[in-house]
């Protein structure tokens, strides 16, 4: 935590005046990140500062926590922790896919439909994380005396593949559905684009070399074999 | 019912790509046409300008340009003896909304038939014996040959400025394209798009292998062009951003791109957003539509009249009007009696996928959403099928469409990777500039058991009944595309990768809704020459009710390796020219039953 309190006010302040990107109905608008708010400089290494809109204090440390291990920072490239994941996490929350808008969600419901025939819970993201977050905290709670984000490291990647193999169970959601729910937001925050609170200096953009909202290679695609030079751009006009 | 408008010559059922080229068709012949669009207008100015049209997140993952499924779906089961429960999210299919329709964001696959898909039973029999086809694979012909259908074909093409380049030009096979081809009348409107690196690796593989390769013909033009109607249409600049997305260079063709620049303007054309169509109304006879009623923008019911009336929305819509307004005989699959929704086919694909060594630089983010490399030697009946045990083929393209992280970063194929942590960041880190996939799109027959219906349980927002659908992957398909990926293998090999990985699933398992596959679902209003067998004559035109036409890949009796909508866009000229000369003059059935 930043021991400055003059730039988090003024952050702060940015927050608030939050404008919404997109202009199309139908359930894709989201809460992007304004301009002034990108323009704040973070610690080299280290996402904004970000306080979750939707996410209790306890969610978040989870979160926090688990993301970190789902993309680490490492030799080969920024972290979810770093590119901000969580902040596009708890973002997504408040938009019409965190809450299920997007599904058809009349009932009846089938969850034990066979799985190749998709999605059949009456649970949407908000749900997903909330119950999920709980149900795990408590199993850890229950077999290891603390709840996962006071965990030592190792045993948090314990339970992240133990949650992945779909060897633990929940009451409240399949331990597998809460997992995958995670690593796919995780994934989408670290490569879309920065406007939606992730991918915080393109770190994830450049992990993989792509150029963001470029988007225009007229002048490449005869040249054969060779790598292209140019870093990544954001769609709001962010150079990487 | 309180609200009654004046009558209009023809209403139309959505306002993709059927509708806009009925629209213009007979609003050249003088007539009033109305259509009723479910969705909102788009426009690719308004809605998908540069840079906003090239967010990943907003259009490919959360699919702001398709359908709403929360208002309205489709209910999907396996088998008949299983209950059907609803695609609650997007996955397998995409199903397209608004003006434009899937055609405003669709990759731009535009494909002529092989001659012999066009009567896939008279062939199959002659050619094989009648014992070849088992008896509960019911595929039909159309009911129309690739040669009536050619000039239409051409006029798509000329209309879309598709890219490509021509092999049999008037009989005589010409260099530089595909040998295999149906004749064609005239060359393409636009040359071919530039070869990728990928692309030209493939193309020298499928040579060295003994294949005929092509490029791949896209309706995303190559160069600035003027369409039949006065449209200009840009030039593809490879942006990598095409199948999800509007295109901002104005180069994929679209209605908005292609006709309606010309088609709203006109004064005799009227379109209403916001206007879902529920039934289409009958007189007391049952052979004749008097219009349709639709649900307006507040909700209220809205009885449009008509004296003719085009279904011309997506496949799934279409049969589910006609199942809900009463028109033709549903079909039952146990039964074999009726035949509106009867053979519903889809699209079995696979890929080869291709490692080349490290350092090796595709730039992967160079895409189009149809330009590449293709070859038809092991699509629909180019080869012998005879000692193989199988009917049907693929169109086999390499494609590249770009390099969007989200959802094209994989990991290293045939490698067990996890999916997370470091080894899964190295290995997509690694795979990311030198993999490549062999894209093989199988044909689909089609079987007693796969239909469309309507649900008995699950509603639309409106309170009416989803369309259900009844369909699993058969043996035939699982056979067919096992065998395509071994010799499509040696391509791969032929190609000096460090590996080869084929990518097919494995004979007898299940559909999995999923996962995205393609959205080229068919059937459920087929064509064909008799009542007793189709819902449709040549002419689209219903047998049942002569003064409605019924457009879409619903008139297919089962399904190609190709995309569809070049046989869509032909079949709906082919249509409207008879409407035009026949129809209008003496209204009644095209054909005799």
């Amino acid at each position: 935590m930043s021991q400055d309190k003059e730039p988090r006010r003024r952050f702060l302040r940015q927050v608030l005046a939050i404008v919404p990107a997109a202009s199309t109905l139908g359930g894709a608008t989201t809460v992007a990140v304004s301009q002034a708010a990108m323009a704040d400089s973070s610690e080299p290494g280290k996402a904004r500062a970000y306080t979750p809109t939707y996410f209790t204090a306890a969610e978040w440390a989870f979160l926090n926590a688990a993301v970190d291990h789902l993309i680490p920072s490492d030799q080969y490239g920024a972290g979810a922790l770093e590119t901000g994941v969580p902040e596009f996490i708890d973002r997504q929350m408040e938009t019409p896919y965190g809450a299920g808008k997007l599904w058809y969600m009349q009932g009846p419901f089938h969850p034990d439909s066979v799985p190749e025939l998709g999605y059949q819970l009456s649970l949407v993201p908000r749900d997903i994380y909330r119950q999920g977050i709980a149900a795990c905290n408590d199993w850890c709670s229950k077999n290891h005396g603390k709840v996962f984000a006071e965990l030592d490291k190792a045993k948090q990647l314990d339970v992240l593949k133990m949650m992945d193999g779909g060897k633990i169970s929940f009451e409240t959601v399949p331990a597998k559905t809460f997992f995958n729910f995670m690593l796919g937001n995780t994934k989408e925050g670290y490569f879309a684009d920065p406007m939606y609170g992730g991918n915080q200096k393109m770190g994830g953009w450049k992990m993989v070399g792509f150029p963001g909202a470029r988007a225009d290679y007229a002048d490449w695609v005869d040249q054969y074999n060779v790598k292209y030079p140019y870093g990544p751009v954001s769609i709001l006009g962010e150079k990487g | 019912m309180a609200i009654k408008k004046d009558k209009v010559d023809v209403v139309m059922v959505g306002l993709g790509w059927t509708g806009s080229i009925m629209g213009m068709e007979l609003t050249e012949a003088g007539l009033s046409v109305l259509a009723l669009e479910r969705g909102d207008m788009r426009d690719t100015n308004t809605d998908t300008p540069y840079p906003k049209a090239v967010d990943e997140l907003k259009y490919s993952v959360r699919g702001a340009l398709f359908q709403d499924l929360s208002r309205e779906t489709v209910t999907i089961r396996h088998t008949l003896s299983d209950v059907a429960v609803p695609y609650r999210q997007h996955g397998s299919f995409l199903l397209g909304d608004g003006v434009g329709g899937a055609g405003f964001h669709w990759n731009g696959m535009m494909y002529r038939n092989l001659p012999e898909e066009l009567e896939m039973r008279t062939h199959h029999e002659q050619k094989y014996g009648k014992k070849f086809i088992p008896e509960d694979m019911t595929i039909q012909d159309h009911g129309v040959t690739y040669k009536e259908l050619e000039p239409f074909y051409d006029f798509s093409e000329k209309v879309m400025a598709v890219s490509g380049k021509a092999g049999n030009l008037k009989g005589q096979i010409v260099p530089g394209g595909n040998p295999l081809e149906g004749e064609r009348s005239d060359e393409f409107p636009t040359p071919p798009l530039q070869y990728q690196y990928s692309a030209s690796l493939v193309e020298k593989a499928m040579r060295d292998v003994g294949y005929h390769p092509y490029p791949a013909p896209a309706a995303n033009a190559s160069q600035p062009f003027t369409n039949p109607y006065g449209v200009r249409i840009g030039p593809c600049n490879y942006c990598g951003f095409c199948e999800n997305y509007g295109c901002y260079m104005y180069s994929k063709a679209s209605p908005q791109t292609t006709i309606l620049p010309v088609l709203l303007k006109r004064k005799n054309f009227e379109v209403r957003t916001k206007a879902q169509v529920i039934k289409v109304n009958l007189d007391a006879s049952g052979k004749r539509a008097t219009g349709v009623t639709y649900i307006d923008a507040q909700g209220r019911e809205v009885e449009q009249p008509a004296d003719l009336v085009l279904l011309t929305a997506f496949q799934t819509h279409n049969v589910r009007l006609l199942l809900l307004s009463g028109i033709g005989k549903p079909y039952d699959p146990v039964t074999g009696e009726g035949v509106v929704g009867k053979n519903f086919a889809y699209q079995y694909n696979g890929g080869i996928n291709v490692v080349m060594p490290k350092g090796t630089q595709f730039n992967p983010f160079i895409g189009t959403g149809a330009g590449g490399v293709g070859m038809d030697d092991l699509n629909a009946d180019q080869f012998d099928h005879g000692p193989l045990g199988f009917i049907g083929g693929a169109s086999i393209r390499h494609v590249r469409y770009g390099g969007r992280p989200i959802k094209q970063a994989g990991t290293m194929p045939g490698e067990k990777v996890p999916s997370w942590g470091s080894e899964w960041k190295a290995s997509v880190q690694d795979a990311y500039q030198r993999t490549l996939t062999i894209g093989m799109s199988g044909s689909v027959m089609a079987y007693r058991d796969c239909y469309l219906s309507l649900d008995p349980t699950y509603k639309d927002a409106n309170g009416q009944p989803l369309l259900r659908m009844t369909l699993n992957w058969k043996e035939n398909e699982g056979k067919m595309l096992t065998y395509i990926a071994g010799e499509m293998e040696k391509v791969g090999q032929a190609m000096n990768p460090e590996k080869v990985v084929k990518a097919v699933r494995k004979t007898g398992s299940s559909w999995d809704t999923r996962v995205y596959q393609s959205t080229h679902l068919t059937g459920g209003a087929i064509m064909g020459t008799t009542p007793k067998n189709s819902v449709v004559n040549k002419y689209l035109q219903s047998w049942d009710v002569p003064n409605v036409f019924v457009y879409g890949a619903c008139a297919f009796p089962q399904n190609m390796g190709y995309n569809p909508t070049g046989l869509v866009t032909a079949l709906a000229y082919h249509s409207a020219k008879a409407i035009r000369e026949q129809y209008l003059k003496n209204p009644g059935p095209l054909v005799q039953a």
